[in-house]
């Protein structure tokens, strides 16, 4: 209990991910899939974005001459976090696309529904 | 540096290069242009195959001006050229042994974007195999599972849309426990370069630090990658994406997009976290597991399918139930037998799912037996590399999957004990059911017509390229088939080095 306490962020990021993880795999909505994939993602970005910060570092810009690597954090995870939330970004715009048009053809966002109905079309 | 060991990078780039081109190009040129770009690329790494094979050695190749561990860097060895040439063949004969369907199927304006799809998949998979670093791994797994549900969906009906969407979503499952497991070891470790991550690893099974992390980790990357590469059973997304989509699509779904993502799995157990830290934390124990419940499973549904698609789709379960029950043995032997086998099993899948839709095509239907009956008589070609694929599957003598039957074998009875009784009962029972359902659709084939019955027409459609495509595979197949004992001991001389 005391470790998640002291890592909290850690604790949180991993609590969002599960939140994401089973919202996308039981709801039947995909709107709702498509929020649980990105509160998944985000709990990721959270993850690893804490791992990046130390307290009383800055950005490593050097300023005022300063170049004591003791002073900056490790530009790494937060290069990764923007390199996750481009390709997070790039995936929901696709499944979002789809959403709607699987909603023109099928007048419901529900996946078994669709599933049904589309098993019913010629091959 | 020898000029051979830029052809990797060279090979990446010009991929990406003509992905974008194409998506200025019509239908036409678009098609000859991606055609070009898979022979060209498959002429440089069957040239990189050589140099690699006459060395005997790997070389990393760094991308930019940084070194380890800054750096982002590819590394080549033997595993990596064969199992990419293997690849490139199989890309190049199924997008021309299914070009004639595809142009049939997909209307005329979406043609250039089926095209540039084609190319990011080959992009991701030379992406997949080549690189040293686990988060280009993560990316190019996006790259992938993005660009397949694009290929699935470009017939554009219903079916092909849901199946899409199904397709996506338990992909996505799978590349975000990915990224969550490298995270984890990213904080662990402090590297992303694999070699680096393999030395962070070793030192920390050393002083015992950070073990349950490292545990969850392996978990997280296995069951992701296990979920793209459906593994039973994660297989629900499977029959309805690859018996729906366009014949070259399926050939390249079930051969070269889950190949990327086992050969990935592997790349991480050996090269990154190392075999025998692997070994002691029991991931592999239930990799055997479901490993071997695949391959029975997978057979059964296989059995009822009702159309020919549908049961190639299910045999694939099956057989890549194969590729984890001989990951699961945890012997180098049963590495070998796994990497074999998914370059068996691509040069044979793709050839069954080319064949079969130009078949269906032929006959006027999909159904099994009503449909098929009597199809050499009228498209000769079509049903003998069905057949061909269906006696290989099956397991018959000098064809590759009875390697990876013997292979599997072997490493089950080096193991001994309880391994060895559940493999050889699981081959057993799987050949039998593939015989039921391969050779029994494969004797239709050959089985005239009855008096009454509708005669077609002799050779349905005769089109250069399905012909060109389809010798190819069986060329391919027949030479894995009779030279592969060479192949198995480059494999198993490669994976000394590959770690």
């Amino acid at each position: 209990m005391q470790y998640l306490l002291v890592n909290y962020e850690q604790t949180a990021a991993v609590i969002l991910f599960c939140i994401g993880f089973s919202t996308m795999l039981l709801h039947k909505n995909l709107l709702k899939k498509i929020i649980g994939m990105d509160i998944m993602d985000a709990g990721i970005f959270l993850f690893l974005a804490c791992q990046g910060f130390i307290k009383g570092r800055v950005a490593p810009i050097v300023e005022n001459g300063v170049q004591d690597v003791e002073a900056y954090i490790n530009p790494v995870p937060a290069g990764l976090v923007l390199t996750g939330i481009v390709v997070s970004v790039s995936v929901t715009a696709l499944m979002l696309a789809l959403t709607v048009r699987l909603y023109y053809r099928y007048h419901t966002l529900n996946l078994d529904e669709m599933i049904a109905l589309a098993g019913k079309e010629e091959v | 540096m020898h000029f051979v060991q830029n052809f990797p990078f060279f090979c990446i780039l010009l991929t990406l290069i003509c992905a974008v081109v194409t998506s200025v190009l019509k239908g036409r040129p678009a098609r000859w242009l991606t055609m070009s770009l898979i022979t060209v690329v498959t002429a440089m790494t069957v040239c990189v195959l050589g140099y690699t094979l006459a060395t005997g050695d790997s070389y990393v190749y760094m991308m930019g001006h940084f070194p380890a561990p800054w750096g982002n860097e590819i590394r080549i060895g033997v595993i990596e050229a064969l199992m990419m040439t293997v690849f490139c063949f199989v890309t190049l004969f199924s997008f021309i042994g299914g070009m004639v369907p595809s142009i049939r199927e997909i209307e005329k304006t979406k043609y250039n974007i089926y095209c540039i799809l084609v190319d990011l998949v080959f992009l991701a998979l030379q992406a997949l195999v080549y690189t040293n670093d686990i988060f280009t791994a993560y990316v190019f797994i996006e790259i992938n599972t993005l660009a397949a549900a694009g290929l699935v969906m470009m017939r554009q009906k219903g079916r092909n849309l849901v199946a899409g969407v199904r397709y996506m979503i338990m992909n996505l499952v799978g590349s975000s426990l990915f990224l969550l497991g490298i995270s984890i070891l990213y904080t662990i470790t402090g590297h992303l370069l694999m070699a680096n991550i393999h030395e962070g690893v070793a030192a920390l099974a050393e002083s015992g630090e950070y073990q349950i992390p490292l545990t969850i980790v392996v978990a997280l990357v296995t069951v992701g990658l296990s979920l793209k590469s459906a593994l039973y059973p994660f297989e629900k997304w499977l029959p309805g994406a690859y018996s729906n989509a366009t014949p070259t699509v399926a050939a390249m779904l079930s051969s070269l997009v889950s190949k990327g993502y086992i050969f990935l799995l592997i790349k991480f157990y050996v090269r990154v976290i190392g075999f025998d830290i692997i070994c002691s934390l029991g991931v592999l124990d239930v990799l055997f597991v479901f490993g071997v419940l695949g391959m029975i499973m997978g057979s059964v549904s296989a059995v009822r399918a009702k159309t020919t698609r549908l049961m190639i789709a299910y045999s694939s379960v099956a057989q890549i139930g194969y590729i984890f029950t001989a990951l699961g043995l945890r012997s180098e032997i049963g590495i070998v037998c796994a990497l074999w086998h998914s370059a068996a099993h691509a040069a044979t899948k793709s050839m069954l799912f080319v064949s079969c839709a130009e078949m269906d095509d032929a006959c006027g239907g999909t159904h099994l037996r009503k449909h098929l009956r009597g199809a050499f008589y009228h498209s000769p070609l079509l049903a003998l590399a069905f057949s061909l694929g269906a006696l290989n599957l099956t397991g018959v003598p000098l064809l590759s999957v009875f390697m990876t039957k013997i292979t599997l074998t072997q490493a089950a009875i080096e193991v001994g004990g309880r391994h060895m009784g559940i493999v050889l009962g699981a081959v057993a029972i799987s050949t039998l059911l593939n015989a039921v359902y391969f050779l029994g659709t494969a004797m239709t084939l050959f089985i005239p017509t009855k008096e009454g019955d509708e005669v077609l027409p002799p050779t349905v459609r005769k089109n250069p390229f399905t012909t060109v495509g389809l010798v190819g595979l069986m060329a391919l197949n027949l030479a894995m088939g009779l030279f592969s004992q060479p192949f198995l001991s480059a494999l198993a001389e490669g994976l000394t080095r590959f770690a």
